[in-house]
């Protein structure tokens, strides 16, 4: 029992220690720069320190609470609600972020942790990354009054200690849980750091655009994990909740889609600040609001306010969160209405048809997306203001709005790159436009002759209207490889493959933005698929037959099983075409014994083998016994080219990642040299 | 080969406005279970479209299913309406207006939360409309920075230096690009 005491005594005592370098770390930080004199930069390096401390502090914290919820430690709170002594390991590891208090000190711990990373950095530039770690210590003071006295994830439990915890909720106890959350974490709180760099460098009105070329690094990163975050969400609701489908527009989906949103768009209008000057105000407050966007999403996942599957459990704690949005607004709202003379654009636009319009129409479609998604989910509550009557936003008006606004994006993802900076000729845009363009068209035409009718019904016209315009952006990108890569194999006789390769290294940032696109492409050609999404439902006794698509389903048994942490009931079923068997399936049924919450554990089959390109998954669900004759009940989907949306991040992630890589130098090639006919022709 | 650019104007307007009609379209009346079932949120409190609802053992998606089914049926073949004690949806009669009612039924049984988007009267509509307008203010937006950034004055050149135009700028600037874009 001792132990048990030391782990809540440990973390308390950690948390607040925490807290107090975080304050120190503002204050002196903060008294540093603003009241220059001979002690300024000591007193400026022991809150560099104490921050770097804050770091070893919050994970001595995090330690304690995973530490406490192995030891089955259930005198604390946090561990009887969202542990139980047979939960599997991984899973105890991923309690930590599984709750609210316990998802809060995640947030501190990483943010402790980019903050660490900065400060370590400091000499890249000492006075800018000194605002940058002032602004992070008062972000981390916000979070840790939060966890000591809002929402404490060591508190104890008063009366008699259960024997055994409450267990993990189940729809947690996949194997992406133990990466999702961090993933999407990282995006959030990482957006923390260029959010920090953007208001240290307003604040001290910071000469020139280098603290950009630093903050653009920490936002591929963030905008990395981010996107990480998002799709593995996508891929564990499809892939645990059992619908067949990935994306529900459910509010806490739409949180972690808003601050994507401004991110990406930021990621874009900040090439316009760096290449030529402009943009300043609007890269400015675009970071600003993709910060504060982040801390909204958290806001309303934790608050209560909207209702979503997904949300933490109500708590007190949307205050703190109103409280600190209305204080960053306030502070980044002076700070630009003091300095924004500093931010005057150095350029001018100089034509219509360039690539600074088309970054410019690029960002307002991603606000309005952004607004868009942001009003849909708000809505229900305005509505019950001014109706006094809840409505429900649910998928189909984001479809109906959202889809439109994506197209003109992905019109744009193909068009932008092949527009110059400043000035395009038409004649020179219909050169490049043509072959990609009739590459498109004909991909239409081919989806018409094979029974697709975009006239008959508005989904099948947006379809194949996104499937054109996908295949539009994958063949732009690949002419500016093959055209970049042709001039270079021309330089160096070099294969083109090689050229390629080099040629994407020489400027990693373009090359890896173009992956990032064609990644986007197949990810737009998978969600697609859904309009062609088949579903059937059917009792399955020994024998029984099901049809759906090309594919039989004959069940040949179904059972039952017990194991500490669950029981389960499953089918097993095989799968024929064309009157051979493909594969075997088991779509499954659990009870968790803990929380006695049922699950469905669904069963996908991608068809990689059997359809290649147009390939499927093949999704079922065991819906549960028919209480009258005791026969599984199953569903099956077919869904048509889904496992392309995975395949698509993949590539993303791959472009992102080429996109930090530091530039190659160029090719060296040796002139030839001319040489006289009468030397050294013997040999 | 030189295109035509009154024939270029001519084709894009074509295209926009083959576009903008299809864009708001409607959905056809085929379907009419999938898509009236996809306009419902089941009420089992999963917060999802009633014929994609998840919850293990739901008896709400069941008995709503159901009760459109039989709302679709009697449509067809003469209705219920509401109060009338059957416990059915309320269907109104049969014709092409049916799919509203059958909807409307189901607002009348279950409140307005079971509709899966906002109607498009009253103020419900301004969720509808409001995206739009954003999007019309942002390209309207965008229209004046243009203008605006477009309307500044160019720096003026030093003397003896004389601006560049024409093919010989456009010359220049591919020269440019093909040496340092790659």
């Amino acid at each position: 029992m001792s132990q048990i005491s030391n782990l809540a005594f440990l973390g308390s005592f950690a948390l607040l220690l925490a807290l107090t370098l975080s304050v120190y770390c503002f204050l002196a930080g903060l008294i540093a720069l603003a009241f220059p004199n001979q002690y300024s930069d000591r007193l400026g390096e022991t809150a560099r320190r104490a921050g770097i401390a804050v770091f070893g502090t919050v994970t001595l914290a995090a330690v304690a609470l995973v530490n406490a919820a192995f030891n089955d430690d259930f005198s604390i709170a946090y561990i009887l609600h969202h542990s139980n002594r047979d939960l599997p390991a991984p899973y105890k590891f991923a309690v930590l972020w599984s709750g609210q208090e316990g998802s809060l000190l995640f947030w501190s711990l990483l943010l402790a942790t980019y903050a660490l990373v900065l400060r370590l950095r400091h000499k890249t530039d000492t006075r800018l990354f000194a605002y940058a770690s002032v602004v992070i210590a008062a972000v981390q003071v916000f979070f840790l009054l939060l966890l000591t006295f809002a929402a404490h994830p060591f508190a104890l439990v008063t009366g008699t200690i259960p024997p055994d915890g409450n267990g993990l909720n189940p729809l947690l106890q996949y194997p992406e849980m133990v990466i999702h959350p961090p993933m999407l974490y990282l995006g959030y709180v990482g957006f923390t750091i260029p959010f920090a760099f953007a208001l240290g460098a307003l604040a001290m009105k910071y000469p020139g655009e280098k603290w950009i070329h630093i903050t653009r690094r920490w936002t591929m990163v963030t905008w990395g994990f981010l996107t990480i975050g998002i799709f593995l969400g996508a891929h564990w609701a499809y892939s645990v909740l059992g619908w067949g489908g990935y994306w529900g527009w459910d509010p806490v989906e739409n949180a972690s889609l808003l601050p994507w949103l401004t991110g990406t768009a930021f990621l874009h209008s900040v090439m316009m600040q760096e290449k030529r000057g402009m943009l300043k105000v609007w890269n400015m407050w675009l970071i600003f609001a993709t910060f504060w966007l982040a801390i909204l999403g958290t806001y309303l996942t934790r608050s209560g306010v909207i209702s979503s599957v997904h949300a933490f459990a109500q708590s007190g704690i949307g205050e703190w969160f109103k409280w600190f949005l209305a204080l960053t607004f306030a502070v980044f709202t002076g700070f630009f209405f003091m300095n924004r003379s500093h931010l005057r654009s150095e350029h001018k636009l100089e034509a219509l048809v360039s690539r600074e319009s088309s970054f410019l129409f690029n960002n307002i479609l991603f606000l309005v997306a952004c607004f868009t998604v942001l009003w849909g989910t708000w809505f229900p509550l305005l509505s019950e203001l001014v109706q006094g009557t809840k409505v429900t936003v649910g998928p189909p008006f984001f479809n109906r709005v959202i889809i439109p606004v994506s197209l003109l994006l992905l019109l744009l993802t193909a068009i932008g790159p092949l527009l110059a900076w400043r000035k395009t000729s038409l004649e020179s845009l219909q050169r490049n436009f043509l072959w990609p363009a009739l590459g498109a068209v004909a991909v239409g035409v081919i989806m018409i002759l094979f029974g697709v009718r975009p006239w008959e019904d508005s989904t099948y016209f947006y379809s194949t209207m996104a499937a054109v315009l996908s295949v539009l952006v994958i063949f732009t990108v690949l002419s500016e490889f093959i055209r970049g890569g042709r001039v270079i194999s021309r330089h160096t006789g070099q294969g083109m493959l090689w050229s390629m390769m080099h040629l994407g290294h020489r400027n990693t940032r373009r090359y890896g933005g173009y992956v990032v696109h064609f990644g986007i492409a197949l990810v737009a050609i998978g969600i697609v698929g859904s309009a062609f999404n088949q579903q059937k439902e059917q009792e399955m006794a020994f024998g029984d037959k099901m049809t759906i698509g090309p594919y039989t389903l004959v069940c040949q048994s179904y059972t039952q099983e017990d194991n500490p942490n669950y029981a389960s009931e499953w089918a097993i079923i095989n799968v024929f075409r064309g009157g051979q068997q493909v594969t075997t399936m088991y779509p499954e049924r659990r009870v968790y014994k803990a929380s006695q919450q049922p699950q469905t554990m669904p069963r996908i089959y991608p068809t990689f083998k059997q359809d290649f390109f147009l390939l499927k998954d093949l999704y079922l669900i065991y819906a549960g016994l028919n209480p009258d004759n005791g026969h599984p009940i199953i569903k099956a989907h077919l869904n048509p080219l889904v496992p392309w949306i995975w395949t698509g991040l993949i590539i993303m992630i791959l472009g992102t990642a080429l996109a930090l890589v530091p530039n190659a130098a160029p090719v060296q090639v040796r002139a030839p040299v001319r040489v006289p006919a009468t030397a050294g022709a013997g040999d | 080969m030189r295109s035509n650019p009154k024939l270029v104007r001519r084709a894009t307007q074509s295209l926009i406005l083959c576009l903008a009609v299809f864009i708001f379209l409607g959905a056809g009346d085929d379907k009419r279970f999938d898509k009236l079932g996809h306009h419902l949120m089941c009420i089992c409190g999963c917060n999802q479209v009633l014929l994609e609802c998840n919850h293990v053992g739901c008896r709400d998606s069941d008995r709503m299913r159901n009760e459109l089914s039989a709302a679709l049926v009697a449509g067809t073949e003469g209705a219920g309406t509401a109060g009338d004690g059957s416990g059915k949806i309320p269907t109104g009669g049969s014709g092409a207006s049916s799919d509203d009612t059958i909807l409307q039924g189901f607002v009348q049984k279950y409140g307005m939360t079971v509709l899966a988007a906002p109607s498009t009267t009253g103020f419900n509509s301004v969720a509808w409309i409001v995206p739009f307008l954003a999007l019309g203010f942002g390209l309207a937006l965008l229209v004046v920075i243009v203008r605006v950034w477009k309307s500044r004055p160019v720096p003026a050149l030093a003397d003896g230096i004389a601006p560049l135009h024409g093919q010989e700028l456009e010359h220049f600037r591919q020269q440019a690009q093909k040496e340092t874009d790659l």
